[in-house]
């Protein structure tokens, strides 16, 4: 009963979405107020039956209703409570229904803070939403409706979730990522709505401006969470594989990195308006090309969902109408627009271009790697060839040292045109600091590596930038210590942002050089002298867990005779689908983690292990959380809300226009 | 108005990206076969059984309940996919019958040995002959038959729990439900 | 118009437009570089017993792993098995390392490494799949094309 008044809602979610698309764009065009206003009850109305269909499957989880297919495929009485909730969004149908629902809750969030957009334009905004909460939801009742019952035989069981999706990461890891793929809907709805309105003026920069960011930094906050879950649920230690679907949630990232930048430049001084509007657009329309990419199956990855072609044919037509759509309006509606062209070479403008030429530059790489495959396969006629990650890590990695190295540079750049003194100053001193106090630290540390010289060096020169332009601040108050915690939140956070990437810089290059790794085969008894560290392979017990049984191994870590880490790796075998996994055991810490992972058995009692020392690897994730928190407090900042009231000022006069 | 012909660069962009999509999404997809045979009765017949050798099998040993006829073999590397399938879907009491396809005796008799056997009984089409009359593309198929022996429906590729409980579960309580 | 009388914004232009296109030009060089070098062919165990699969070069190459065909050594982890096309096709794959969990014999398997004189495939990597319903696609293509051709 709950189960089909969920598919009810969302069938009421449907209609919703059409009267959405419909009635404000009607009011826009007819000029008629009341039909704009009716938009917001609309959407608030959809968020609901969204919700409710959400909860209905939710419920069908916890009471274990295997009649359902969606329940009876990705679920088990046996799994555990949390375990039976984050199922729901453990397979394709239900992941997509969050997916609408995300969209649904920032539908819903623009209901709420957007109470000072001009009429006409919130009209606009939520029309273009609901013609994508249209898409969304028709999709999932056409093609993955989780609602659908087996009946009149259904099992008595369910098959279980996969195993590897039994974990705390995948608990928060899509949510987090699917707020952040779905928020860029949100400035690529502001966009679509400006150039239909024909008013691409500096207020939608400043629009766009928070809900980006906050969009930026729930997909920061996902990927980040996506990359640690790698790190310890695929069991062999590798945090980043430049597997199709982490590139498809990596290229929306990097082009929305460079929108962030963008919109600041068009806010604060009118200049790269029309190509803002084509970042915002495409943004979102990698967003929906990796969607594509991941559940259609015509890429393979781990991460795939099972091929479905008619999925897959839904979201090519939706992506060509939507996506193609904007461009068509882009083509059109963006002629004639004029922005601002002076500023210098050495103004915040110049260094913002060459940050978004980078950015792009990088995304165009990484979507290179990630469809050669396909045009290959298309050109031969079906011989079949990957990208290996070394093609990512020879292109790629160039790029961001470069943009790295504008990083330490931009700190300093003003508007319009900074003084040469001022960007110049003291310079030479700061990158001859950094390389010694770089050299020494590695050299007496960790062995010489020139790669890991330049990387710390350009990191301590972009920290002493960021000291540098703190300090530029203090002294533009005669030196009142007291500024330092009087700046605005968006500054606070634009600090954070680069902190958080400089962190993750040193993170990503010292694991890269400095980890060591040995696959050992072990029998009861046996020790391992790595990195410094002493392991010992005690022995191998059987334990029983609630839908598994399981090897576990204890390992013993001495550093110089003392003992640092008890460490229990398992080989769980998942008894509902039979299947395999490695659960390996960490060691966590601030300047390394120890890894142990139990491969297969061997003869004689002996196991197969593999063992790491990974430094600085937690330095990846922190510092990605760090640039994500910077993300989020820079919403915070007073200056949105003060300037929304002004453009409530502007509203009488936008709507006669 | 000066046209921007920069502006349009986008859509070309995306235009190509679309036929490089379209292009490698529609290479495969072998999954619509329209059958000649669709709601005529099951080709005639009369060659081994697999298990035991002596004993021929005919049309008629199809004929009495609705039942799913796959064709299989040991090379075909899906056949083992939808293994488990099938021996959930025996379970259900749905009777199944194989079709061993262009195999080899020794290695197909090893093979239902190893991953088991749901099948009711097999028939041995070592030449393909039935294969060519079915209009067989390649293993695995899978057809429903009903009560008299007439084919109802055809599904090419692997029977996945999808493709069972959304395809062919509905046909077969429908053939079963008219009878 | 000779560069000395450029108008100051023109001859920025012309620095942008030039910057541009070194920018750009030697980026998409690199780039189409680096993609060359990596990029991983894949071949059947037909292709490799019959010598058209390159020796001494990163290739994939994958199959069924062949019942009682894996033996392990006795002291490391040295690891060799037998791939097949289902038909008439078999080669050698030598691994020094941990397997994946989902490996196993009859089941499809790709590997990445190369291939020596003799015709034994050194694998740097056993690729592992994270379902066990899966096939890899280049596997099922395989074994597909194997049986499609008339036997030798």
């Amino acid at each position: 009963m709950i189960i089909e008044l969920g598919h009810f809602s969302l069938i009421l979610a449907l209609g919703l979405s059409v009267v959405l698309t419909v009635i404000p764009a009607w009011g826009v065009q007819t000029t008629n107020s009341t039909l704009m206003q009716c938009g917001d009850s609309v959407a608030r109305g959809l968020f609901f039956f969204l919700v409710l269909a959400f909860l209905a499957l939710c419920y069908a989880f916890v009471v274990d209703d295997f009649s359902v297919d969606y329940v009876a495929n990705n679920s088990n009485s046996a799994l555990p409570i949390h375990f039976k909730i984050s199922a729901v969004w453990g397979a394709h149908e239900g992941s997509f229904l969050l997916w609408t629902l995300v969209l649904g809750a920032w539908i819903f969030a623009v209901t709420l803070f957007s109470r000072d957009l001009s009429l006409d334009m919130r009209a606009r905004v939520l029309s273009v939403l609901g013609l994508l909460a249209f898409g969304f939801t028709l999709f999932s009742l056409l093609t993955s409706n989780p609602f659908e019952r087996s009946l009149p035989v259904f099992p008595q069981e369910g098959n279980d979730l996969n195993p590897l999706l039994q974990d705390f990461g995948l608990i928060v890891h899509p949510p987090m990522l699917y707020i952040g793929y779905v928020g860029f809907a949100v400035p690529f709805a502001l966009a679509i709505a400006t150039l239909w309105s024909g008013r691409l003026d500096m207020a939608w920069a400043r629009w766009s401006r928070p809900w980006t960011n906050i969009a930026w930094a729930f997909l920061t906050v996902g990927i980040t969470l996506g990359s640690w879950w790698a790190y310890y649920e695929l069991g062999w230690g590798g945090w980043w594989f430049w597997d199709a679907v982490e590139n498809a949630s990596f290229m929306p990232w990097l082009v929305g990195t460079a929108l962030i930048h963008s919109l600041a430049s068009t806010e604060k001084r009118a200049v790269f308006k029309t190509w803002t509007v084509l970042l915002a657009i495409s943004a979102f329309a990698l967003s929906l090309l990796g969607g594509f990419l991941v559940r259609s199956g015509v890429l393979t990855s781990v991460h795939a969902f099972a091929q479905d072609p008619q999925r897959g044919m839904y979201i090519l037509v939706f992506l060509i109408i939507i996506v193609g759509g904007s461009l068509v309006l882009y083509a059109v509606r963006a002629q004639g627009i004029k922005s601002n062209t002076i500023f210098s070479w050495s103004s915040r403008e110049a260094m913002i271009l060459v940050n978004n030429l980078l950015l792009v530059v990088a995304t165009a790489v990484v979507l290179l790697g990630t469809l050669y495959p396909l045009a290959y396969e298309a050109a031969t006629g079906g011989n079949k060839l990957s990208v290996g990650p070394p093609y990512f890590n020879a292109v790629f990695v160039p790029v961001m040292v470069i943009l790295f190295l504008f990083m330490a540079v931009s700190q300093r750049s003003r508007w319009k045109n900074t003084k040469r003194e001022v960007l110049l100053k003291k310079q030479v001193i700061y990158v001859i600091g950094s390389a010694v106090t770089a050299t020494l630290l590695i050299v007496f540390l960790a062995s010489f590596k020139p790669y890991v010289l330049l990387i710390v060096t350009i990191a301590f020169w972009i920290s002493l930038n960021l000291l540098e332009n703190i300090l530029q601040r203090v002294k533009r108050r005669h030196w009142q210590w007291s500024a330092v915690f009087t700046q605005s939140l968006s500054y606070y956070g634009m600090l954070l942002g680069h902190l958080g990437m400089v962190i993750m810089m040193i993170g990503i290059c010292c694991t890269v050089y400095y980890s060591v790794e040995r696959d050992v085969r072990m029998v009861p008894g046996d020790e391992l002298a790595l990195g410094g560290y002493q392991f010992k392979f005690v022995g191998v017990q059987k334990i029983n867990g609630p839908n598994y049984a399981s090897d576990q191994a204890e390992i013993i870590v001495t550093y110089k005779g003392k003992e640092v880490a008890a460490l229990f790796p398992e080989k769980r075998l998942y008894t509902a689908r039979g299947s395999l996994m490695t659960e390996a055991d960490i060691d966590p810490g601030i300047f390394r983690d120890l890894y142990v992972a139990l491969g297969e058995p061997l003869a004689q009692g002996a196991w197969a292990v593999r063992i790491q020392v990974k430094p600085f690897v937690r330095w990846i994730w922190i510092g990605g959380l760090l640039s994500a928190l910077g993300g989020f407090i820079a919403v915070g900042d007073k200056r949105y809300r003060r300037l929304r009231r002004q453009d409530a000022v502007d509203l009488p006069q936008n709507l006669s226009a | 108005m000066i046209m921007n012909k920069s502006l349009i660069i986008p859509l070309l962009c995306f235009f190509l990206l679309i036929v490089l999509l379209w292009r490698s999404f529609s290479l495969e997809d072998p999954h619509f076969l329209p059958s000649q045979l669709i709601d005529k009765p099951f080709p005639k017949f009369n060659l081994e059984d697999l298990h035991s050798t002596s004993r021929m099998r005919h049309v008629d040993d199809l004929v009495g309940a609705v039942s799913l006829v796959n064709v299989w073999a040991t090379w075909c590397a899906n056949c083992l996919i939808e293994h488990p399938v099938l021996e959930e879907i025996s379970q259900n009491g749905i009777t199944i019958i194989g079709i061993n396809y262009n195999d080899n005796l020794l290695k197909a008799r090893a093979w239902l040995d190893r991953y088991g056997d749901p099948y009711a009984f097999h028939v041995q089409d070592k030449e393909g002959t039935l294969a060519i009359d079915l209009g067989v593309y390649g293993a695995p198929e899978t057809f429903i038959i009903d009560a008299s022996g007439t084919i109802r429906y055809r599904h090419v590729g692997v029977v996945t729990e999808r493709v069972w409980s959304q395809k062919l579960s509905p046909i077969i309580n429908l053939l079963d439900g008219g009878s | 118009m000779k560069f000395g009388v450029m108008k100051p914004h023109r001859r920025r232009k012309l620095f942008l437009i030039l910057f541009l296109l070194v920018v750009s030009g030697s980026s998409v060089g690199l780039t189409l570089m680096a993609l060359r070098e990596n990029i991983n062919l894949f071949y059947s165990p037909a292709e490799i017993v019959s010598g058209t699969a390159p020796v001494n070069k990163l290739i994939r190459a994958g199959g069924m792993v062949l019942e009682d065909s894996i033996f392990r050594s006795e002291n490391n982890l040295e690891v060799r098995f037998i791939v097949t096309d289902m038909q008439d096709s078999e080669f050698t794959i030598f691994y020094n390392g941990i397997l994946p969990d989902l490996f196993r014999e009859g089941q499809g398997v790709v590997a990445r490494g190369s291939l020596n004189e003799d015709g034994v495939f050194l694998a740097e990597e056993v690729l592992a799949k994270h379902d066990e319903n899966y096939m890899p696609p280049e596997v099922a293509d395989v074994i597909n094309q194997a049986h499609a051709e008339p036997s030798k």
